[in-house]
């Protein structure tokens, strides 16, 4: 492959490209994101190659492994073009039927189409109410591309705004065009991007350097994670012309390890581009260039921070610099250094291509473009959502996410990643951008976004996020790591139902502390899971003190099961499933939970079959007592097995 | 050198630029207290005591003086009500692991930290890390592990070339003196490192 020299070549490449194409050829697209690889799409597609030379259809049929289609909960996702037909949770076991039924006799499999709640079933992907409610501006190719191939990217267009910002635009006015898109960072702090730009251009010295930061560590989220292994060339892209801005010659991409696959595709991207002469010396012939090196996260959550994932581009640990000297004017080895997070160079390149004035057109008055949410918890359609800026919470969650789970109750949904916050029902109207969220003591962060439904127990779920913060503090300040430490202390001892009053209060003082006196984002933000589950959960934190109460009976030591003699029909279920043989109890003979011996795993209270609903879960309250042991089950009339 | 005028504590202070607010309030009289600073050492920022208040345009905000780079017009307070309450919770803090620091507690109205934890005796300010890096040049002592697992340690390695035989400058920088209380006596009448750590393991359980 020769180099493409000039934007001509370029174009050439892509006509060359889509002239070896039939647009209306068959294409079948495996998703081969982590989750549907997960799922087993590595079988689908060969049984996808097997079926279709069965059928007489080698050749005919193109088969494309894609990136992460987003639809996760129902993976292996398949989707056929140019139809855009979209099957579901595909088995290897179906492809015959897809290969017979849809590309040979031009019929949908019904069984694996989208059923809505009426039963009613939707065979085009777009019209699934999961990705239509959606504006998949940054994350939509993913779905028509194979990552590990360049000529798919630039068949639709990829580097066409490399191209474009290097031969018909100077650095000052692609710099431009990004702080008036008003792009802000999309990594947690939602810092404009065009300002940090012209920070480090206009940051004194020669040699600067601009850097991907693919560190995503939030329990829950994988929207970097999906859009590197499934768009690589698109972050690419971006950091070229972000290094083209700045006048840097030099980029990193600092992706976690952990992300076998990104690494994999990112490493094939870069590769690609070399030979395409997209990187390296001299790009497109415009005499600009540039470089990029992969460095490899060693599973520090921390190193997500801009100062400590420079010190670790460095070679030495990822701790964040006590430094008030931003790294865009000092960063790596003390040089102009431009860090951002995956989504915002994916979208460097949209702002290029299509104008300000559209990009500027998308989301609220402060905060414009998409944001891709990692929607999960008790939702029924978890996966990854790309919505525009100001959708309310209450959208994301019933129009895209298809409400809660099982019919419960939606009680909170944690946004921000660990260092976010938790909003109750009363904020579901809230519109999602950097600001609202902020205001109402949580915040945008990468993208997090969990779901809680009635059973979830406030006081826990801060506890669970800051046993995470403690575990990834680097522990070289005070604040952050004995004002965790403790933190995580005190909400032990309430969910153990040894908290005490003054507990509420002294987690507040400790906050302020650790908020205000911690060296880097990661201990400055470590209160806002306590902070706002106290603010908006108080009564649940004094449950749990005052009357040892767990309201949402999720902390063990504050719950008790028992079963009602009344009820009970002595099946035996519970006895026989109880792990810790704490039920006693026979045939025809009243089944009796010992208490000294029950973990309360809930077990039982699973079991008992719902007919009975013999075993009950209380919490704050005595256990009454139990009937002498021997007592003879009462028969329910009519009902007996 | 240029020179930059700030206030502290409501006194003119001249410094020169590149300094940190530490350093000038240090030359104008003005004492802010510190455990992780050396001046010997790069600042660290780690123990966040030298906490102070600082304004300029209108705005304030909690900085730690030791790292903070002087500025003309910056307007610092060193003992604001917001400034003793953080250094009162961080002292507290560190108390629950080195009640060694009781007398210093004990100035800030601290007579029985609120807190518990494992007692160390250590506050983790990595002067003698620090120390041993910078100005010995000879690095056997190190950080291991990651937030509330963080200690330090000697690097076996190192120590057992003999670089620490007649060194033991680390004794002197340790705000809580628990370098020498525990090292002397043991390691250094010829015992290896590995051998007391392994002795300490055998104590605990």
């Amino acid at each position: 492959m020769a180099k493409l020299r000039s934007p001509a070549d370029l174009e050439k490449k892509r006509q060359q490209i889509l002239s070896q194409r039939d647009p209306n050829k068959t294409c079948v697209t495996i998703c081969s994101g982590t989750g549907c690889h997960v799922l087993g799409s590595d079988k689908v597609s060969e049984a996808f190659v097997k079926e279709l030379s069965k059928n007489g259809l080698k050749g005919k049929v193109d088969i494309r492994r894609t990136g992460c289609h987003g639809f996760c909960e129902r993976g292996p996702v398949v989707v056929i073009f140019p139809e855009e037909i979209c099957y579901l949770g595909v088995k290897a076991a179906d492809v015959p039927d897809v290969v017979t039924k849809t590309l040979v006799d031009k019929q949908l499999v019904e069984r694996l189409l989208y059923k809505d709640t009426t039963g009613k079933t939707i065979a085009h992907e777009g019209d699934i109410p999961f990705y239509k409610f959606q504006s998949r501006i940054v994350f939509g190719n993913n779905t028509r591309i194979d990552p590990k191939s360049i000529d798919d990217y630039i068949a639709l267009g990829g580097y066409s705004a490399l191209a474009r910002a290097l031969f018909k635009m100077s650095p000052e006015q692609v710099l431009d065009d990004v702080k008036k898109s008003n792009l802000r960072g999309r990594g947690g702090g939602g810092f404009p991007a065009g300002v940090k730009w012209e920070t480090t251009r206009n940051a004194p010295g020669d040699i600067k350097y601009v850097i991907v930061n693919a560190d995503e560590g939030d329990p829950g989220a994988f929207m970097d994670r999906s859009l590197l292994e499934g768009n690589p060339h698109s972050v690419l892209e971006g950091l070229i012309i972000g290094a083209y801005a700045i006048g840097s010659h030099e980029g990193f991409i600092y992706v976690r390890q952990e992300y076998p696959l990104a690494v994999e595709n990112v490493s094939i991207a870069l590769e690609q581009a070399q030979k395409y002469g997209l990187l390296g010396k001299n790009i497109l012939g415009s005499g600009f260039d540039f470089d990029v090196k992969i460095h490899r996260g060693a599973g520090a959550f921390v190193s997500g921070e801009s100062s400590a994932l420079m010190t670790a581009i460095e070679g030495k640990v990822g701790e964040p610099r006590p430094k008030y000297i931003r790294t865009a004017v000092s960063g790596v080895w003390e040089r102009p250094s431009n860090l951002n997070n995956v989504e915002t160079w994916a979208t460097v390149p949209l702002i290029i291509n299509r104008g300000v004035d559209w990009f500027t057109g998308i989301g609220t008055k402060g905060s414009k473009g998409t944001k891709i949410f990692s929607l999960v918890g008790k939702v029924n359609n978890t996966g990854l959502v790309e919505v525009p800026m100001g959708m309310s919470l209450m959208d994301i969650i019933y129009k895209i996410g298809g409400g809660i789970r099982k019919g419960k109750k939606f009680k909170a949904v944690q946004t921000g990643g660990p260092s976010g916050g938790c909003l109750p029902e009363n904020l579901i109207d809230l519109p999602v951008d950097f600001d609202e969220l902020t205001k109402v003591g949580s915040m945008m962060g990468s993208g997090g976004m969990i779901v809680m439904d009635e059973d979830t127990c406030m006081v826990d779920i801060a506890r669970y996020f800051l046993n995470f913060l403690s575990d990834e503090s680097c522990g070289k300040c005070v604040p952050c790591r004995a004002g965790i430490e403790q933190m995580v202390e005190i909400l032990n001892r309430i969910c153990a139902g040894q908290g005490m009053p003054g507990d509420i209060e002294l987690l507040e003082e400790i906050c302020e502390t650790t908020r205000d006196a911690s060296l880097c984002a990661l201990g400055q933000t470590a209160p806002n899971p306590v902070l706002s589950t106290v603010q908006y959960f108080r009564d649940e934190y004094k449950a749990h003190i005052e009357q040892k109460r767990c309201p949402a009976g999720v902390c063990k030591a504050l719950v008790s099961f028992f079963i009602q003699a009344d009820k009970c029909q002595a099946c035996q279920i519970c006895l026989k499933d109880c792990p810790v043989q704490a039920i006693s109890g026979a045939k025809n003979i009243v089944h009796i939970i010992d208490q000294a011996k029950c973990t309360k795993c809930g077990t039982c209270f699973e079991v008992c079959p719902q007919r009975f609903s013999a075993v009950v879960k209380i919490s704050g309250e005595p256990v009454p007592a139990a009937p002498p042991a021997g007592t003879e089950v009462i028969r329910k009339k009519g009902k007996q097995e | 050198m240029k020179k930059v005028k700030l206030t502290v504590d409501g006194k003119e202070v001249e410094a020169d630029e590149g300094k940190t607010i530490l350093e000038a309030a240090k030359s104008a009289g003005i004492t802010i207290p510190t455990l992780c600073y050396n001046e010997k050492l790069a600042p660290y920022g780690g123990c966040r005591f030298c906490t102070v208040e600082i304004s300029k345009g209108g705005r304030s905000r909690l900085v730690v003086s030791c790292v903070y780079n002087v500025e003309d017009g910056l307007v610092v307070k060193t003992a604001t009500p917001k400034v003793i309450k953080v250094r009162k919770m961080l002292l507290e803090l560190m108390l629950a692991s080195a009640p060694v620091l009781s007398e210093l507690g004990k100035q800030y109205g601290i007579e029985k930290p609120r807190f518990r934890s494992e007692v160390t005796q250590c506050i983790l300010c990595g002067q003698c890390v620090r120390y041993c890096a910078e100005v010995k040049k000879a690095n056997a002592l190190t950080f291991v592990g990651r937030g509330v697992n963080r200690r330090v340690a000697f690097v076996d390695e190192v120590v057992e070339k003999g670089v620490c035989m007649d060194c033991r400058q680390c004794y002197g920088v340790c705000p809580t003196g628990k370098i020498p209380r525990e090292t002397d006596g043991a390691y250094f009448e010829g015992i290896k490192v590995s051998d007391v750590l392994a002795q300490r393991r055998a104590k605990k359980h």
